[in-house]
């Protein structure tokens, strides 16, 4: 393929004129505050109030919209949703995840701000559940981001996963659920994985 | 010299007082926005909680300068907003620096905070954000003109373009509130009232559960924290203003959140009954009805 035309598609070399949008720098790892009190006062804090992006990839999250529904209410617990990656804190994998999705969830990850949490909701997350052979579905998430919580189920019900949001809300106080800063200490190892399965990698190394 | 540091520190007691009653009324509206729907809602005190969430983010990062003033053009809108025109009529800390011509700056800070933020939200690159704030600009943009209309016929009832005179006039019962004495130009600033305060059916642009939620897209962090606190200082400045201007203003802090409660109360019920209108759809509605209410008002205070 000629330069001009993958110019005119966009691809590769075409990423030029809007990476000036793009921080390319790799991330670091963002130790927790050292005194004591003021960290359990933002674990506190954090727990308390969790920003989901919810990210439909599958059937999964036909289980995420009763939540916000009188019946389930999560908004009580201090949960709602808030549709951009750059403001939420917990990002909800709703089920299988095709590796053309794969693209979008790496990007909208490393867009979010550290301290960041991930949840994966059913069986596709862990396993591949029912799509384990599958030719364009990944097996296990926890190859590409880091996970905090999985939700295992196929459907998980949406008592399920307030249950889960209570075990991530004790991760978060315990201060246990440090996802971005692991992700950012195996940035090399997560990067590889990713590479291998999305082979067309037609986006920024890294996309804050 | 003295005097004026005196009342910087008066002002900004006042600040912190309208800062917490604002947050408290994000977190009521929202549990009473709830209990319509049939669901219980957060805890009164989830705004707090969110703010010190958003600011014990530990990654922040920055698209430009403008980025980075866009929330603070906002907070400066809400803060100028309430610094210039008095919050309790006759007390001495809640009075702040009104002056013999607020009723113009104060204008001018109602529009200030969204203009900072369309050159913030513009540098952020975000598509959404863009149209959001465009959104934004041109809804406030048709609802302030029967706000400012109903301001011209205020200031040729009073002979005046002192917020501080106007509530002075207002002074002495019921009977004496602008509410009262010139109704058809209350009638044009409530209307425009709904546009500004934004709430539903007037929120579209903020679109608070759409994938694109606004103009605060690409805002994170201590960004958004800056944000969230104006969201309530200028919530309760804006409500403060109405008070003073038709509803007689408050001798106290007691009258002030009762008169200010009551009012915001008109636009939450409005907006939980009401669906929301599309931006053609309400910029209409307020070149309609409320501009020409508006323009009637100002015909009737040239005719006396």
């Amino acid at each position: 393929m000629s330069d001009e035309i993958k110019k005119v598609n966009g691809i590769d070399e075409g990423f030029d004129e809007i990476s000036e949008y793009f921080c390319d720098a790799r991330p670091s790892p963002v130790s927790p505050s050292a005194n004591r009190i003021v960290r359990n006062f933002q674990n506190w804090a954090q727990a308390n109030s969790i920003f989901i992006l919810g990210f439909g990839t599958g059937c999964g999250a036909i289980e995420l919209r009763p939540l916000f529904t009188a019946r389930y209410d999560v908004s009580r617990y201090g949960l709602f949703p808030r549709p951009t990656p750059r403001q939420s804190s917990l990002f909800i994998i709703g089920g299988y995840a095709s590796i053309k999705t794969m693209k979008r969830i790496i990007r909208s990850y490393e867009q979010i701000q550290n301290p960041k949490f991930v949840m994966g909701l059913g069986s596709c997350t862990v396993n591949g559940g029912m799509y384990w052979d599958s030719y364009n579905t990944i097996n296990r998430l926890d190859h590409y981001i880091p996970v905090d919580v999985y939700v295992a189920g196929c459907m998980p019900r949406p008592e399920s996963l307030i249950a889960g949001f209570d075990r991530l809300k004790e991760l978060i106080m315990e201060g246990k659920a440090e996802g971005a800063n692991t992700y950012a200490e195996n940035f090399d190892w997560y990067k590889n994985n990713q590479k291998k399965i999305i082979k067309n990698w037609n986006m920024p190394e890294y996309n804050w | 010299m003295m005097e004026v540091l005196k009342q910087a520190g008066y002002s900004l007691a006042t600040l912190m007082v309208v800062m917490n009653y604002g947050l408290l009324l994000v977190g009521l509206v929202t549990i009473i926005v709830a209990r319509v729907h049939g669901r219980i809602g957060p805890p009164i005190w989830q705004p707090y909680i969110n703010i010190l969430k958003t600011l014990s983010m530990r990654t922040a990062l920055s698209h430009g300068i403008m980025f980075y003033l866009g929330p603070v053009f906002r907070i400066v809108g809400g803060i100028g907003l309430l610094f210039f025109m008095p919050v309790v009529y006759g007390s001495s800390w809640m009075q702040n620096f009104s002056f013999a011509g607020d009723v113009i700056l104060v204008v001018y800070f109602v529009f200030f905070g969204m203009l900072g933020m369309a050159l913030g939200a513009a540098e952020s690159g975000h598509p959404y954000s863009a149209i959001g704030i465009m959104r934004g600009l041109a809804q406030n943009t048709a609802a302030e003109l029967p706000f400012a209309l109903a301001l011209m016929a205020l200031a040729a009832q009073h002979q005046t373009l002192s917020i501080t005179d106007i509530v002075a006039a207002q002074q002495g019962g019921i009977a004496h509130w602008n509410m009262i004495t010139n109704p058809v130009a209350t009638l044009a600033g409530m209307l425009a009232f709904f546009g500004m305060m934004m709430h539903s059916p007037f929120d579209v642009h903020l679109a608070p559960q759409e994938i694109p939620i606004g103009p605060p897209t690409e805002f994170h962090s201590s960004y958004l924290a800056l944000m969230q606190t104006n969201r309530s200082i200028f919530h309760a400045a804006k409500l403060i203003l109405f008070m003073n201007l038709f509803f007689g203003g408050a001798t106290s802090i007691f009258v002030m959140v009762v008169k200010t409660f009551a009012l915001l109360m008109v636009v939450v019920f409005a907006g939980v009954v009401f669906p929301r209108y599309r931006v053609e759809q309400s910029i209409r509605w307020f070149i309609r009805i409320p501009l020409a209410v508006g323009i009637l008002a100002v015909v009737i205070s040239a005719w006396k």
